[in-house]
């Protein structure tokens, strides 16, 4: 960014649908966040909500993955890669209405998700509960935002496509196949449809989907982020672009087989399930390779996460991201599975990635980028932003600390068999035991929504704060 | 598993696909100069300006040199 020449940015840039997408993301992530609260309360407390259906925990939890995965993850990953994308192109974005098309499409499809999940219309296929109406406008703003983004590459003015760009077109051809694949449905009637798909098949096409979202959604979109804002924030170039490009190809040539591992011991070939596993413990190998080539991006420049609150977000984000690819191919271990699966271990493994990893490279991406739409130089208050890091990363550590505990201690208590072969614990049990942890959890979680609070705080502020952006200055006059 | 049926072929289209991209990418200049790639994200990148030329050897100026620049390479 060149803050010199503000004037500039205008023609040569569209800095708009970034905005647009970047406040969005805030917004949705403030909401996401706070039905996660809701409903981790809910398992403390379940008649919190007084037994009213719309509120009940079966509505509200799809609720919750939806808004912080493809409410907030997505707004954000459409404000970094539109911004990505034309800074290293060098070019402004390819098509200005089908952007906006996108924004406004995008909003379309939360407001649907917000309204339809509480009233119960689901497929019942997780993180892909949306009915088939719904399904379709995802496919169209999908297909638009494609030819935006790919159409901007093809319009490039620097030859080399940088490697975030690589990241972001892989996430968004990956997202295109899962979702049109795993969608496949017949509807019967607005809002109701079945899969194409039955039984151990339709359980198979789910989790290829699943985990596979986990990848190209929640992995790739967001490395193209770490490709690009840590650069721009530390000042450095990537510690190796030349391993950078290796973990690209690595990674999405050894993605596609994870997905089975959500499926051991269950009626799924034993044959599939080994597959699963070896992919999945394949992948520790280029995620590592992407970790550590992110945090050693500072190397010889360490002193910077002393002073910089934006820094550590980013950093510390690629310190989850190397936690979880660690304990996910441990996890996807058949016989560390046998412990693991069905038990809050497998929320705290999520959590890790999901707060940590895509939570904190996103906040910090959007600290980055929110000021420099609004022709700052910097967040309304740096203190904030550093008061936000502390509490989320307490908050982060309080939910996973909980959730593993409370997750082996449930692993141990199911296997557990007396001498005449009878089990030792009932199923209660194990839930009565698991009651401490779900209070730890949700102090976790209100730790965190408090940091996002205070984030959209400080947007709040900034957005409005004295500007020096003349765009803003000539709306504020005319006003 | 008949799901297999459509996800194998799937996947090993895509790795076709992906072959063959990888394929455009390196006979396409894509991986000539890696490391100058690197560098080019700091530049300012508002205007549209073609990238500042490498730092040559000098012995005559005080710029720095090639050992110096490699330095603060990774």
């Amino acid at each position: 960014m060149n803050e010199k020449q503000p004037a500039l940015m205008a023609p040569v840039y569209n800095d708009r649908v970034v905005t647009q997408f970047a406040l969005a993301a805030v917004l949705w992530g403030v909401v996401g966040m706070l039905v996660g609260v809701i409903i981790a309360a809910q398992l403390a407390w379940p008649d919190l909500t007084f037994g009213i259906p719309w509120l009940s925990y079966g509505r509200l939890r799809p609720l919750h993955t939806n808004a912080v995965i493809f409410a907030f993850g997505g707004c954000a990953l459409f404000a970094t890669s539109y911004h990505v994308v034309q800074r290293t192109c060098q070019v402004r974005i390819f098509s200005d209405v089908l952007a906006e098309i996108t924004f406004w499409g995008w909003q379309l499809v939360i407001v649907a998700a917000a309204v339809s999940l509480p009233l119960g219309y689901t497929t019942s296929k997780e993180y892909a509960e949306l009915e088939w109406p719904i399904d379709i406008l995802i496919t169209l703003v999908w297909v638009t935002y494609a030819v935006v983004f790919f159409g901007t590459i093809g319009i490039r003015r620097v030859r080399h496509i940088y490697v975030a760009n690589w990241f972001f077109g892989a996430f968004i051809i990956a997202v295109a196949l899962l979702h049109v694949v795993n969608s496949a449905e017949l509807p019967v009637s607005f809002m109701k449809s079945y899969s194409a798909y039955a039984g151990v098949q339709d359980a198979m096409v789910q989790w290829w989907y699943g985990h596979n979202a986990v990848g190209f959604f929640l992995t790739a979109g967001f490395l193209g982020m770490m490709y690009y804002f840590i650069p721009k924030q530390a000042g450095r170039p990537v510690y190796s672009y030349r391993l950078s490009i290796v973990h690209f190809w690595a990674l999405i040539f050894t993605y596609m087989w994870a997905g089975p591992h959500h499926l051991h011991y269950t009626a799924l070939p034993d044959w599939v399930q080994s597959v699963g596993m070896v992919f999945s413990l394949v992948l520790l190998a280029p995620s590592w390779g992407g970790m550590i080539n992110g945090i050693m991006t500072l190397s010889g420049a360490w002193h910077k996460l002393r002073d910089d609150p934006i820094l550590k977000f980013l950093i510390v984000s690629l310190s989850f991201y190397g936690m979880s690819t660690f304990e996910g191919p441990m996890m996807s271990i058949k016989t560390v599975n046998a412990l693991s699966h069905y038990t809050d271990w497998t929320i705290g493994h999520v959590h890790s990635g999901a707060l940590g990893w895509v939570g904190f490279i996103s906040m910090g991406s959007l600290y980055y980028l929110i000021p420099r739409m609004f022709g700052r130089t910097q967040m309304h208050s740096v203190r904030a932003i550093e008061l936000h890091f502390w509490i989320a990363t307490i908050g982060v550590v309080l939910y996973i600390a909980a959730m593993w505990i409370a997750g082996v201690m449930q692993g141990l208590m199911w296997r557990a068999i007396n001498p005449d072969g009878t089990l030792v614990y009932s199923f209660v049990e194990s839930v009565k035991a698991t009651y401490p942890f779900y209070l730890v959890r949700l102090l976790g979680g209100l730790l965190y929504l408090s940091g996002m609070l205070l984030m959209a705080w400080n947007v709040v502020m900034t957005v409005r704060g004295p500007g020096t952006a003349p765009a803003v200055r000539r709306a504020a006059a005319a006003a | 598993m008949d799901s297999l049926y459509l996800l194998l072929p799937l996947s090993v289209l895509l790795v076709l696909a992906l072959i063959g991209l990888f394929a455009w990418a390196l006979h396409g200049g894509q991986f000539e100069d890696l490391e100058r790639e690197g560098w080019r994200v700091l530049e300012g990148n508002e205007a549209v300006v073609a990238p500042p030329p490498l730092a040559e050897p000098d012995a005559n100026s005080q710029h720095l040199d090639v050992a110096q620049i490699e330095q603060f390479r990774p």
